[in-house]
């Protein structure tokens, strides 16, 4: 919650309201792609990798902190299990 | 995983080590790490057991769920009791226990309560439910309440009335003050949250050395960002510098996500003062919905009891937020108080500090006693 996931922007779903399916190893849900879409910063695309908090992408990262925080957040053991639990079980795409 | 070793490269680690034993050169400095993030990593790595002794970390109050008084859980309760009301959580908060039991017993009493992964979700339910009214249990710091604002905008602009919101948001800044003014605790600087600070960015924090005097550097969360956080408030400290640095560069940017802070700004308001607990009242630590969203705050629309409960008496939850105590020094700490039957917030949270020493520090901890490990630099 407080600890954000490391996903993968896979689909962007509808632009316009911010629907977009991330992928957290393995696992895709919906996010809300609306706090990183900044033209400043760049946009998003399909590719790019994100921190998700409760469903909201919350700061772009790239490859290498995805794969350093998934590791982090994995070592973490229970909190991970009922992270991803929550963000596999809470809206079947 | 080659990205992974480099962050755990033991070689690195142990220079990082000897850096930190030479510079501090036996000096005690006592530096707290805000996040509840942080507290796992420094426990699962063993990280104080490989630190100089005069280094002595403290846990601080940057778990969302440790901090929500007893009195707000029963006031969540007393929403999810009212006739006709669907009551949205996250799974963390329904654990927590309120003066009489927590929200899994309030639901098995018959409350309508389920919980959510998101406050969209909580959304969509009012929204699947127009005859239901739905309330949604908001919590969190910076990284949270972002969330929270969205769904409120999207409820308007689609003009769902039968939804709200019960903020309990809190700002990291203002409990930071707290610490900093509380005579129980001498500090020599702070370890920086992570993720908050991807919202907040860094600037929030420069009144810690202008005002206060104390060096504080954002890290990330492997041992060795954490180890290298370290080594550069050692840095400050023998330069006679004293200044906000960040080392987890790789997420954290100086201006923070300026659109979530922008929807932070258009549907929150700073609180007079809110409860925290351990803390105590705070000033403008809380957020409440702002005029413009009053139609959808949820207490506006219920009468809440809001009275002020006080922590059961075994439980020391509140110095250990403070950093005054450590886990294991709580008087039912792994006896009275274990993640199946919590008696304080700091064990039903997953990201709380007594959660994190009952699964991995306590054992790295007492292997390192046993084995009285030289973990020291060589």
């Amino acid at each position: 919650m407080c600890l954000g996931i490391p996903g993968q922007v896979v689909e962007i779903l509808d632009l316009a309201e911010h629907r977009a399916v991330a992928e957290v190893d393995g696992v895709r849900r919906e996010i809300n792609i609306g706090l990183v879409m900044s033209e400043a910063e760049g946009g998003i695309s399909v590719g790019e990798w994100v921190l998700i908090h409760v469903g909201f992408a919350m700061a772009k990262i790239d490859e290498e902190e995805a794969a350093s925080t998934l590791s982090f957040i994995k070592d973490l053991g229970s909190i991970y299990d009922e992270e991803i639990d929550q963000f596999r079980e809470s809206t079947p795409l | 995983m080659k990205f992974v070793d480099e962050y755990r490269d033991p070689a690195a680690a142990r220079r990082a080590v000897e850096e930190i034993t030479a510079i501090s050169a036996g000096e005690h400095r006592k530096f707290m790490e805000v996040c509840g993030g942080h507290t796992h990593t420094i426990y699962k790595h063993g990280i104080e057991n490989v630190l100089p002794a005069n280094i002595e970390l403290v846990h601080g109050p940057g778990c969302p769920v440790c901090v929500i008084p007893m009195g707000r859980v029963d006031d969540a309760i007393a929403l999810a009791e009212e006739p006709g009301v669907i009551f949205t959580s996250f799974g963390d908060m329904m654990r927590v226990p309120g003066s009489n039991g927590n929200l899994l017993e309030a639901k098995s009493r018959g409350a309508d309560v389920r919980m959510v992964y998101s406050p969209l979700d909580a959304l969509r339910i009012a929204m699947a439910n127009p005859e239901r009214q739905v309330v949604f249990f908001a919590i969190g710091f910076e990284t949270t309440a972002p969330s929270t604002a969205v769904t409120l905008i999207k409820a308007r602009a689609a003009g769902v009335t039968n939804f709200s919101v019960f903020s309990n948001h809190v700002t990291i800044v203002p409990p930071l003050k707290a610490i900093l003014e509380s005579p129980d605790l001498r500090l020599d600087g702070f370890i920086g949250p992570g993720h908050v600070s991807t919202v907040i960015g860094n600037r929030p924090y420069r009144f810690v050395p202008a005002q206060y005097g104390k060096p504080l550097v954002t890290s990330g969360f492997e041992p060795l960002d954490i180890l290298q956080g370290i080594v550069m408030l050692l840095r400050q400290l023998r330069d006679g510098r004293c200044e906000v640095e960040n080392q987890y560069t790789r997420a954290v940017r100086d201006e923070g996500n300026v659109r979530a802070l922008e929807v932070l700004a258009e549907v929150f308001e700073l609180r007079p003062h809110f409860e925290w607990r351990g803390l105590g009242f705070i000033s403008h630590s809380g957020l409440k919905l702002s005029p413009a969203f009053a139609d959808w705050d949820a207490e506006l629309r219920y009468s809440v009891p809001g009275i002020r409960v006080a922590d059961p008496k075994a439980c020391q939850c509140g110095e250990v937020l403070k950093g005054v105590i450590k886990p294991w020094e709580c008087k039912v700490f792994g006896t009275a108080c274990t993640p199946e039957t919590p008696i304080g917030t700091c064990m039903v949270s997953s990201e709380g500090a007594c959660a994190a020493y009952y699964n991995y520090g306590r054992f790295t901890r007492e292997a390192a006693a046993q084995a009285r490990i030289p973990v020291r630099s060589a």
